[in-house]
């Protein structure tokens, strides 16, 4: 064999690569080193999917979220009911009940109108079952080649009644790990329909809107810690981040976690891994340990909810770290993605 | 789900370590050389729950981890051309050559696409018919046959501007080297049951006679991989040496014969440069002089210079077996799969990524 060598890659930092948008490492350096310094603020820098805006007589929910999903149309929905349930969907997990939504559309020359009206119908549907109101917006035409048919901004504003501080910096040892139901089936059911990746299956999306979901565990007077719905970057993306925001390690139970087969297929014929998979429909709570039955009994009782389960436990060991007790009881890290999940190679 | 929870059963895996505890009476050192056996051992945690006197070192079976930073230099030449569409398997394209990945070319302009089979990449040359399309086409001889067969189509339809950058590397030879290394101190050899689904075992079995070590070829299930485990340890602690297949429900000894057919039609054996490992004769794939009109080497002008060897990075001592990541200084502070130095950290199947991922938390502080 010849001499040795292995040669010194340098990853070119210096642009923004499509990992920057993937909702890992990489989002979460952006982030903390580009928007955070710029805006700097004790509410921004909570780092939580919305912020809670105290104002005296008032405690609202704010966010804002981007919508670029390819196809357009897919199975369980389309980007505009995602517009609508991503953005209800984040202001429901700080506890809030979502009242008004904007709606701004980034439009390319050329996008057929008849598929502009199909998508904004979809958005009023998806707005009358949220009960949420679609009160401004903006629209914006760029040349053809600028952008991939249409892309939608949504940002919603809610009334947070309750006074639970709910953060993912709120995690405690002890507490308990619940998900509202099987996760993976968004992401697996975007990259089915996606060009070039022709694989038959039947999974639908989970997009939906969880404010009621959530309004019946509010209503159970239970302890929550936290609650995330686990969209780019899945269930492990979302345990990260409480993992460090909290600075607590979450430990998952792999046998607890439900996947539908189907997904589980697709993620082995594609080499990923589920618990990275995108959601649109599904939410993660942490419950003070002694609240957890209730909590879980109620969310079963809601149609969004009939399968959820409780996964896992926040623990004081491995602070800032989430880690999986596998199917045959071993304990792994379930890591932070660096990239967006790609399929690999064999 | 059929075929696969089957073996990940946990009352047949904790059967198997039962078993493989009783048998081992002293330390053996183990190699799986496939990428995806060391990402499965990690990911369940085999690694663990087998006895300490059980030693797994890792191969260089991870083909984004051999593919050699002067190939990806070249695509990454090629697809900053105007004319050129690049085309390649995702995790493929976020490997660095020597400057920078195909990422972020694809980010400064440069037009780079996945897909997920070569036919994909065909596709895209017949749609594009004024752009010359590259393929970059890296891997084993399980990826190989089907990258032939892109060509042999391309061939067919007389598709002019679709070329293949291949750089196809052999597992036999690559162990060949590692067993006649005379610090190799691997004494048992799980061969990769992808591999032999296409090519058979002659040339495993072949290796066991040359070298007088047992080879078992492996799954990549969890319960796989402890019956390959057991079967090793079973001829170690026996002292005899030999071949066996515990993947037969894949792996026959003859492999996929029309698979094999199409490989030698397009290909043909050469050297072949392998990252961390340097140049292994007869360890690759080149295009035939009947496919010269595909190959992107002899089509494309190339600069390609010559890479220069790391400081810190160990990759080539862990593809070898003789060091585990966690020896590297480097490890988990520097060298992250965000920031990787050396190969085996680049790919999620890479050695370094895997206890990266899933081992962390034992083995480096915290930040």
């Amino acid at each position: 064999m010849s001499p040795l060598n292995c040669p010194l890659p340098i990853v070119d930092k210096e642009t923004v690569l499509l990992g920057h948008g993937g909702g890992g490492k990489l989002s979460a350096d952006l982030f903390r080193d580009v928007f955070l310094p710029a805006f700097s603020n004790s509410i921004l820098g909570r780092a939580d999917d919305q912020a809670i805006l105290d104002l005296g007589s008032a405690r609202l929910a704010f966010t804002t979220d981007s919508f670029v999903v390819k196809p357009l149309f897919f199975r369980g929905g389309d980007i505009g009911s995602l517009a609508v349930h991503g953005t209800v969907n984040d202001l429901a997990v700080g506890g809030a009940t979502p009242l008004f939504l904007s709606a701004a559309f980034i439009l390319e020359e050329g996008f057929p109108l008849e598929s502009l009206r199909k998508v904004v119908a979809s958005m009023r549907e998806a707005a009358l079952q949220a009960g949420v109101q679609i009160v401004t917006g903006d629209t914006k035409v760029v040349e053809k080649g600028s952008c991939d048919g249409l892309f939608i901004n949504t940002a919603g504003i809610g009334l947070v009644a309750t006074t639970l501080p709910l953060s993912a910096d709120q995690a405690k040892p002890g507490d308990l790990v619940l998900l509202s139901g099987p996760i993976g089936d968004h992401g697996i059911a975007i990259l089915a329909e996606r060009e070039g990746l022709s694989f038959e299956t039947d999974i639908v999306s989970d997009s939906a809107s969880l404010h009621s979901l959530v309004a019946e565990m509010l209503a159970t007077g239970a302890t929550i810690r936290c609650m995330r719905d686990p969209t780019r970057g899945g269930v492990a993306s979302s345990c990260n981040e409480i993992a460090q925001s909290s600075r607590v390690g979450i430990q998952l139970e792999e046998r607890a976690i439900p996947v539908r087969d189907e997904v589980r297929g697709a993620c082995e014929l594609l080499g990923l891994d589920p618990l990275y998979i995108a959601n649109e429909g599904k939410l993660l709570a942490i419950s003070a340990p002694e609240d957890a039955g209730q909590l879980l009994a109620a969310m079963q009782r809601h149609p969004l909810g009939r399968e959820a389960s409780i996964i896992g436990r926040v623990t004081s060991e491995n602070p800032g770290l989430l880690t999986m007790r596998t199917a045959l009881g071993a304990v792994r890290i379930v890591d932070m993605l660096a990239n967006d999940p790609l399929p690999r190679i064999c | 789900m059929k075929y696969v929870d089957e073996y990940r059963d946990n009352q047949l895996a904790q059967g198997l370590l039962r078993e493989i505890r009783q048998k081992t009476t002293r330390p053996w050192v183990l190699m799986e050389i496939c990428g995806g056996q060391t990402h499965t051992i990690m990911r369940y945690g085999l690694d663990e729950l087998l006895p300490s006197w059980i030693e797994l070192v890792h191969g260089p079976g991870c083909p984004v981890c051999v593919t050699p930073a002067s190939i990806l230099d070249r695509a990454i030449e090629l697809a900053q051309r105007d004319d050129v569409i690049l085309v390649s398997y995702g995790d493929l394209l976020r490997v660095p050559g020597t400057k920078t990945d195909l990422f972020s070319a694809k980010a400064r302009g440069a037009d780079v696409r996945m897909v997920y089979s070569p036919l994909d990449a065909l596709r895209v040359a017949r749609l594009y018919p004024d752009r010359k399309v590259v393929f970059l086409a890296v891997g084993f001889e399980t990826t190989a046959p089907a990258n032939a067969m892109a060509v042999y189509q391309a061939h067919r339809e007389r598709l002019d501007n679709f070329f293949l950058l291949a750089s196809h590397v052999l597992v036999p030879p690559a162990i060949r080297g590692l067993a006649a290394s005379p610090d190799n101190r691997v004494q048992g050899f799980i061969a990769p049951g992808h591999v032999c689904t296409i090519v058979g075992c002659a040339d495993y079995a072949d290796l066991v006679q040359e070298f007088h070590v047992p080879i078992v070829v492996g799954g990549f299930e969890p319960v796989d991989l402890l019956q390959a485990i057991l079967a090793l340890v079973t001829m170690l602690e026996e002292g005899r040496p030999a071949f066996a297949n515990e993947y037969a429900r894949s792996v026959s000894y003859r492999g996929n014969l029309e698979a094999q057919r199409i490989l030698g039609e397009i290909f043909e054996v050469a050297d072949q440069s392998w990252r961390g490992l340097g140049e292994i004769p007869q360890s690759g794939l080149r295009l035939r002089e009947k496919f010269a009109a595909w190959d992107a080497d002899k089509v494309f002008d190339l600069n390609v210079l010559p890479v220069e060897a790391p400081s810190v990075c160990i990759s080539a001592e862990i593809l070898k077996g003789l060091k585990k990541p966690t020896d590297c200084s480097a490890f988990g502070t520097v060298c992250t799969p965000a920031s990787p130095l050396g190969a085996p950290m680049v790919s999620s199947e890479g050695a370094c990524s895997a206890y990266y991922q899933y081992r962390r938390h034992s083995l480096v502080a915290i930040q």
